[in-house]
C-alpha cells in the first residue's frame, strides 16, 4: 500500500497476477454458476469478464475478493492462494466498485472516498486529503466533497465509486457492471476516465459487463464466458473479432463485427490527397488556372484561412466568381488523421456527401481529403497483414469480416 | 364543570407545588420511572433487535415474542409481580419493559433489515469488519427508523408509568389515583393532563434527537 501523500503507479517490480485454476462455483442450491475456469489475469491491464446474464461473471469476480468462496479449485495472487491472508487484508489490497455504486448515504462524499484510508488506520486529515486528491483524478469537482449521495447524479456517484475504489491505492481493482446504470453518453465518459486513470496508474483491472462493445473498447484481453460459467474465448478484443472460435462467441459478438474490427485499424496509412484543399479567399483565376487537381477528385474542399474546413465546392462553382460559404456543401465530421481509426475515417466517408473524407490534425486544420474507395484500399491492406501476421488465424473468417467491411465500403450515401 | 376550569384550578393551586405531593417531585419521579425502564427496555430490545437485522434471521421469532409481549395485559402483570416479590420498584418495571420491547426489537429487526444491501456489500467488499458495516453503515441510515420505535416505547411507557402509583410507589399516576378515590376530579384531570404534556415532552425530546443525529444524506421519513 502506498503511503505517499500522491496516488502513484505501483513500482515496476511488483506484479499482480491474478490466476484462477479450475475453478467451480456450485451454489448450495445446486446451480453451477462457474465450471472449471481457469484463467490467467496479466497485472497492469483491464482483463474483462463478458457473457449473456447470469452465466457467472459476478460469481467469477466475487471470487477473486472472497465475497464468494469457490467449491472447488483455487486463486492464487502473484502465486500465492488468496486464502492463505485474513480475508480483510485481501480486500483492502482490492478496489471493489459495483453497480449504482452502493455509496453510503450517511456519508459526505469526501468521507465516502475516504473510507478504505480510514479502515487501514489513516488519519482523517490524511485520509481527507487524499479523498480530495482522489476527486480530482475521477473528475469530479471539489465543491462536491461536501454534499451526500442523493444530492449527484448517477453518473457522478459512480465516478465517487471508482475514487473510493482507488482511495487506498490498491493494486488491484474488481468492476462489476460498474458503468450499466447510466445513459450512454456518461458511459462514455466513464470509460475514456478509466482508460486514462488506468494510462496513469497501471493496475490490474478486472472488469465485468454484458455489453461486447463496452468488452472491446476497455479490454486488453475480453474473456467471453457461456451460460453455465464455461469459458469459451479468451483472446485480446481484436483477436475476438477477427477470429472468434465458435457460433456463440460470433453470435454474441453481433453481426457488424467487421466494421468494428476497423477500430483497431489506424489511419497513418492512409494516403491523402491535398490537392483538391482550397482556402476561401483564392480567386476565381487561381481556382482556373490549377493543374494539379485530379480529374478524380470531382470537388474542392474549402477551408477558412487558418487551414479549419468549411464545405465542399464543385470547381466549376469556385471558378465562376467569389465563394459564397453559404452554399458549400457541409463537409460532415472530420477525423484525426493517425488520432483516429479506419472505422472512423470510413464513418465520416459514407457519411459525407461528396464521399469523401476530410482528415485533419490534432487542431482541426484540413490535412487532406480521402475517398471511399481508397480507404476500402486501406482496409483490405491492414486486413491482409493482420491475417497473414497473425498465426492460426482462419483465412475464411477474415475474409468474413473484410466482405462485411466491403458492403459498407460500397454502401453511397444519398445526397 | 368543564375540564379547562378543572386544569386551571388544579395548577393555580399553590399547594400543589410543594411537598412531597407536589408536582415538581411526582414529575421528577414519574420521569425516573420511565427513564430506568426506557433504558432497561433497550437494553433488551435494541442489541437483539440490531443483531438479527444485520443477519436477516430470527424474525418469525422475534414476531412471535413481540405479539405475545403485546398481549400481556401491564395491569395484570403488575398485580401479579405484585403478589410475587411484594412492593418496590420492580414489579413497575416489569410490565413498563414488557410493554416497550416489543416496538423496540421489532423496528430495529426492521430497519437494519431493510438497508439497501448495496452498500453493505460495497463495505464488505472493501474488507469492513461485520461489526463496522452494523454500526457505520447500516445502522446510521436506519436510524431514523429506531428512533421511531423507542419513541412508542418511550410513550407507552409515559402513559402507563400512571400504574406504578397502584403499587404505592409515586409518579403522576398518584393524582389520577388519589383523586379518583377522594372524588377529587380536580387533582384527576390535573393529574391526567400533567401525564399528557409528559408524552408530548417525550416526542419533542425524539424530534431533536433525530434532528442532531440523523445525517442529512439520510432523507427517510422516521
Ligand atoms: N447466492 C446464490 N445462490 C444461488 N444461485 C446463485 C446465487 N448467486 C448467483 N446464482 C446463480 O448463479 C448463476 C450465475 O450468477 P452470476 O450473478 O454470477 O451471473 P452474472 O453473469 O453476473 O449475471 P448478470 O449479467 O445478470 O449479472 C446464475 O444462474 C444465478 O442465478
Ligand atoms: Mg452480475
Amino acid at each position: 500500500m502506498a503511503e505517499s501523500g500522491q496516488l502513484l503507479p505501483d513500482p515496476k517490480g511488483v506484479r499482480r497476477l491474478i490466476r484462477i485454476d479450475t475453478v467451480t462455483k456450485r451454489y448450495p442450491d445446486g446451480t453451477v454458476a462457474v465450471d472449471r475456469l481457469s484463467l490467467e489475469i496479466p497485472d497492469r491491464s483491464i482483463t474483462v469478464l463478458v457473457g449473456p446474464s447470469g452465466c457467472g461473471k459476478t460469481t467469477t469476480l466475487r471470487m477473486i475478493n472472497r465475497m464468494v468462496e469457490p467449491s472447488e479449485g483455487s486463486i492464487l495472487l502473484d502465486g500465492v492462494d488468496i486464502r492463505e491472508q485474513p480475508v480483510n487484508s485481501l480486500r483492502r489490497s482490492m478496489g471493489y466498485v459495483i453497480q449504482n455504486a452502493g455509496l453510503f448515504q450517511h456519508r459526505t462524499i469526501v468521507d465516502n472516498i475516504a473510507t478504505v484510508p480510514r479502515l487501514l488506520g489513516w488519519s482523517r486529515s490524511k485520509s481527507r486529503a487524499r479523498a480530495m486528491e482522489l476527486m480530482e483524478r475521477v473528475g469530479l469537482d471539489s465543491a462536491l466533497a461536501k454534499r451526500y449521495p442523493y444530492q449527484l447524479s448517477g453518473g457522478q456517484q459512480q465516478r465517487v465509486g471508482v475514487a473510493r475504489a482507488l482511495a487506498a491505492d490498491p493494486p488491484v481493482l474488481l468492476m462489476d457492471e460498474p458503468f450499466s446504470a447510466v445513459d450512454p453518453v456518461v458511459r462514455k465518459g466513464l470509460q475514456d476516465e478509466l482508460l486514462r486513470i488506468q494510462d496513469e496508474l497501471g493496475k490490474t483491472i478486472v472488469f465485468v459487463t454484458h455489453d461486447i462493445d463496452e468488452a472491446i473498447k476497455l479490454g486488453t484481453t475480453v474473456a467471453v464466458l457461456r451460460t453455465g460459467g464455461r469459458l469459451a474465448q479468451y483472446a485480446p478484443p481484436a483477436e475476438l473479432l477477427t477470429a472468434p472460435a465458435d457460433a456463440f462467441v460470433e453470435d454474441f459478438l453481433g453481426t457488424d463485427r467487421g466494421i468494428r474490427r476497423l477500430s483497431f485499424f489506424g489511419t497513418e496509412g492512409l494516403e491523402l490527397k491535398r490537392a483538391p484543399i482550397v482556402t476561401v479567399d483564392t480567386t476565381a483565376e487561381e481556382v482556373a488556372a490549377r493543374t494539379d487537381v485530379d480529374d478524380d477528385v470531382p470537388y474542392l474542399l474549402v477551408t477558412d484561412r487558418d487551414g479549419r474546413p468549411l464545405g465542399w465546392s464543385e470547381p466549376a462553382a469556385l471558378a465562376a466568381g467569389p465563394v459564397d460559404v453559404a452554399r458549400l456543401l457541409p463537409h460532415g465530421r472530420p477525423f484525426r488523421h493517425g488520432g483516429e481509426s479506419l472505422r472512423a475515417a470510413l464513418d465520416c466517408a459514407v457519411l459525407s456527401p461528396t464521399g469523401w473524407a476530410v482528415a485533419v490534425d490534432g487542431t482541426g486544420r484540413a490535412v487532406g481529403v480521402v475517398s471511399q474507395q481508397a480507404i476500402g484500399e486501406a482496409i483490405r491492406t491492414a486486413h491482409a497483414e493482420r491475417t497473414t501476421g497473425a498465426a492460426g488465424d482462419d483465412g475464411s473468417t477474415g475474409g468474413g469480416a473484410l466482405g462485411d467491411a466491403d458492403a459498407a465500403t460500397g454502401a453511397e450515401v444519398a445526397g | 364543570m368543564n375540564v379547562l376550569h378543572f386544569v386551571n384550578a388544579f395548577f393555580s393551586d399553590s399547594a400543589h407545588w410543594h411537598g412531597y405531593d407536589g408536582i415538581p417531585t411526582r414529575l421528577i419521579q414519574h420521569i425516573r420511572y420511565c427513564l430506568i425502564a426506557l433504558v432497561l427496555a433497550a437494553a433488551i430490545g435494541l442489541p437483539v433487535g440490531l443483531v438479527t437485522g444485520h443477519y436477516g434471521r430470527g424474525g418469525n421469532a422475534l414476531a412471535f415474542i413481540a405479539t405475545a409481549g403485546r398481549a400481556l395485559p401491564s395491569f395484570g402483570l403488575l398485580v401479579l409481580m405484585t403478589i410475587m416479590v411484594g412492593f418496590g420498584l420492580v414489579p413497575v418495571m416489569v410490565p413498563l419493559v414488557v410493554l416497550a420491547v416489543p416496538p423496540i426489537l421489532v423496528t430495529s429487526y426492521e430497519s437494519v433489515r431493510s438497508v439497501d444491501p448495496s452498500p453493505v456489500d460495497a463495505a464488505r467488499g472493501m474488507g469492513m469488519q461485520e461489526s463496522r458495516i452494523l454500526f457505520q453503515v447500516e445502522l446510521p441510515v436506519a436510524l431514523p427508523l429506531i428512533l421511531s420505535g423507542l419513541r412508542s416505547g418511550a410513550i407507552q411507557i409515559v402513559s402507563t408509568a400512571t400504574i406504578a402509583a397502584y403499587v404505592g410507589i409515586g409518579g403522576l399516576g398518584r393524582y389520577v389515583i388519589d383523586g379518583l378515590y377522594q372524588r377529587d376530579y380536580e387533582k384527576v384531570v390535573g393529574g391526567a393532563t400533567l401525564v399528557a404534556a409528559l408524552a408530548l415532552a417525550t416526542l419533542a425530546v425524539f424530534w431533536a434527537v433525530a434532528r442532531c443525529t440523523v445525517s442529512p444524506g439520510v432523507r427517510r421519513s422516521g
